[in-house]
């Protein structure tokens, strides 16, 4: 049996270990903050939304009149604002954005590529308030005299499409979301196809596949879990958002099927009636309904990674 | 009769850049042709020409005639998509789609060709999978992901992926240069075993390798095709002073 011997003089450099050691220490103190900042906020809202948690129970979330006068809260009507608005504005906002990032990324000419890419950023920098003042004065309008007579015309069979044309309500909310989340979505999206390896374009392009084929089982297979995370981020967007949809929902609490009646999210509610919030149960009502966007937003986000986690997983088995 | 492949006068770009200089050859059918030469020398540019690979890169040009198998591949009004449907192709590094299976990596150029019935696709996965050496080895997991195997096994699948259409001509890009002396070593028995069915073109860096498995060698330098003869001829009796300079490793 042979030994190698390992000599046992000190490596270590007293100087340098040190200003390892410091260096770790700021960082992990960098991160415990994260961590304290995030339990901080929870247990501060939780402390402040407890009187209404008492006096309402799960009534808050399941009961739909919002009545400060008599002190009768319940948030049906927001959660569902601010779901539908989000799911609607993805429902648009997917293939747009998507489709976009496909364009840039796989088929526009190489001139185009970098001035298009750089517009799209500057889109996702105009803040929210423009786009709600957009919103106000050219889509309601817009939608209350063409889209929505139209829209009521040919599918008004359906009770999404029903009602009278007010112009501001769910669907403008969803709209003005789904504009201010495409450039997000567009700019993901094309990191992500620009990320796949050109090795893959390669194989599809070698067995006799077109440009569309090649896109659609080499670049946007590969990049499924990515393209996700694209749509997740425009969704946390979408679900925060606070300012343009405030401006164009219509701000009325009710459970409504039609997307033409007036609606309500909890980000607007918040933000609406913050400072008339007088009594200490108002109050306490409207930090619950804070509450329950950061639980809505914890658990789309939960959902979005089991997405991501069964896309990027093992293949299905063949079926013999 | 099938003819091999016949290339007059070719000259590629990449944007100013001049690639390939008035490369002509004849390529027997049936047989493995090896390319060699130093990198940068234009090998691999030239067989991504055989099957309009190179036109796929922004701003590269060719010119010049290539006739694979009868076939007018430059004609005009000729879709380059045909083209690649006939001729395989493997690169340097394995490429299976990591997102398929391993059944479906094979079937892919089936299906792209539309064939839907199980039972045909079937059927041809397991005549390419049997033909590229690696049925005995994945028959069981024919689901797995295509990333799921070894290198070796992976290149051999892409093999598979080439061969499961019927092509006449296999093009192959440095196939071994990311895989294992063993590896390589399979790939080399099959290259073997597939050349009374096929014409194989393969660019190689590895003298011996083209030396193992090909009856006919062509010798590249900056963009040219200095020498090209019968492979035993050009390793032991070289007409050209640069290609002796190279087989001898006094350069490149």
């Amino acid at each position: 049996m042979s030994v190698v011997a390992i000599p046992h003089t000190a490596v270590r450099t007293a100087p340098r270990n040190l200003g390892d050691r410091i260096l770790r220490g700021v960082l992990r103190l960098a991160a415990l903050v994260l961590v304290l900042l995030v339990a901080a906020i929870v247990v501060e809202m939780l402390c402040t939304a407890l009187p209404a948690m008492h006096k309402f129970g799960w009534r808050f979330v399941v009961t739909s009149t919002w009545d400060p006068v008599a002190e009768r809260f319940g948030a049906l009507p927001f959660v569902y604002g601010t779901v539908v608005s989000s799911l609607l504005a993805l429902l648009i906002a997917v293939p747009l954005g998507v489709g976009a990032a496909i364009y840039l990324a796989e088929l526009a000419p190489a001139w185009i590529r970098p001035p298009l890419a750089f517009l799209v950023e500057l889109v996702a920098a105009v803040p929210s308030v423009i786009y709600g003042l957009w919103g106000i004065f050219v889509l309601a309008p817009l939608l209350r005299t063409w889209v929505q007579p139209f829209l009521g015309a040919t599918l008004g069979f359906l009770p999404l499409f029903q009602g009278p044309p007010y112009g501001v309500g769910m669907l403008a909310a969803g709209i003005i979301l789904a504009i201010m989340v495409v450039p997000f979505i567009t700019a993901v999206s094309r990191e992500v196809l620009l990320a796949v390896p050109n090795t893959q374009r390669e194989a599809a392009l070698a067995l006799g596949a077109t440009r569309w084929e090649t896109t659609r089982m080499a670049v946007l297979r590969y990049g499924r879990s990515g393209l996700v995370g694209a749509i997740l981020l425009g969704l946390g967007r979408a679900l925060g958002e606070t300012m343009a949809v405030t401006m164009v929902i219509g701000n009325r609490p009710e459970v409504a099927l039609s997307l033409f009646a007036p609606g309500y999210t909890m980000a607007s509610v918040i933000a609406n009636e913050f400072t008339e919030a007088t009594s200490d149960l108002y109050l306490s009502a409207l930090i619950e309904i804070g509450l329950l966007l950061f639980v809505v937003t914890v658990i789309v986000n939960a959902l979005a990674r089991l997405l991501v986690w069964s896309v990027g997983g093992p293949v299905k088995a063949i079926r013999e | 009769m099938a003819d091999g492949i016949l290339v007059k006068d070719l000259n590629a770009w990449f944007g100013d850049h001049h690639v390939l200089h008035d490369i002509g050859i004849a390529m027997a059918p049936k047989a493995v042709t090896a390319l060699i030469g130093p990198s940068g020398c234009g090998k691999s540019t030239f067989i991504r020409c055989l099957n309009r690979m190179h036109e796929v890169v922004p701003g590269a040009r060719v010119t010049g005639g290539v006739r694979v198998e009868g076939q007018d591949v430059y004609a005009p009004g000729v879709d380059p998509v045909q083209i690649r449907r006939k001729i395989g192709m493997v690169f340097q590094k394995p490429n299976p789609f990591p997102t398929m299976s391993v059944f479906d990596n094979v079937v892919v150029g089936l299906r792209l060709g539309g064939m839907r019935e199980r039972a045909v696709l079937h059927e041809a996965a397991e005549r390419a999978l049997r033909q590229a050496a690696l049925w005995d080895e994945v028959k069981d997991a024919l689901g797995k992901s295509g990333v799921s195997l070894s290198g070796g096994q992976q290149q051999r699948l892409c093999i598979a992926r080439a061969l499961a259409v019927e092509p006449e001509v296999l093009l192959m890009d440095e196939p071994c240069s990311a895989l294992d002396p063993i590896a390589t070593a399979k790939i080399e028995e099959l290259i073997l075993e597939l050349r009374s069915t096929l014409t194989i073109v393969i660019v190689t860096h590895n003298m011996q390798q083209a030396a193992r498995v090909s009856e006919a060698t062509g010798f590249f330098l900056l963009g040219e095709l200095v020498e090209f003869g019968v492979t035993r001829q050009l390793f032991t009796n070289p007409r050209d002073k640069r290609t002796e300079d190279y087989i001898t490793g006094r350069f490149g």
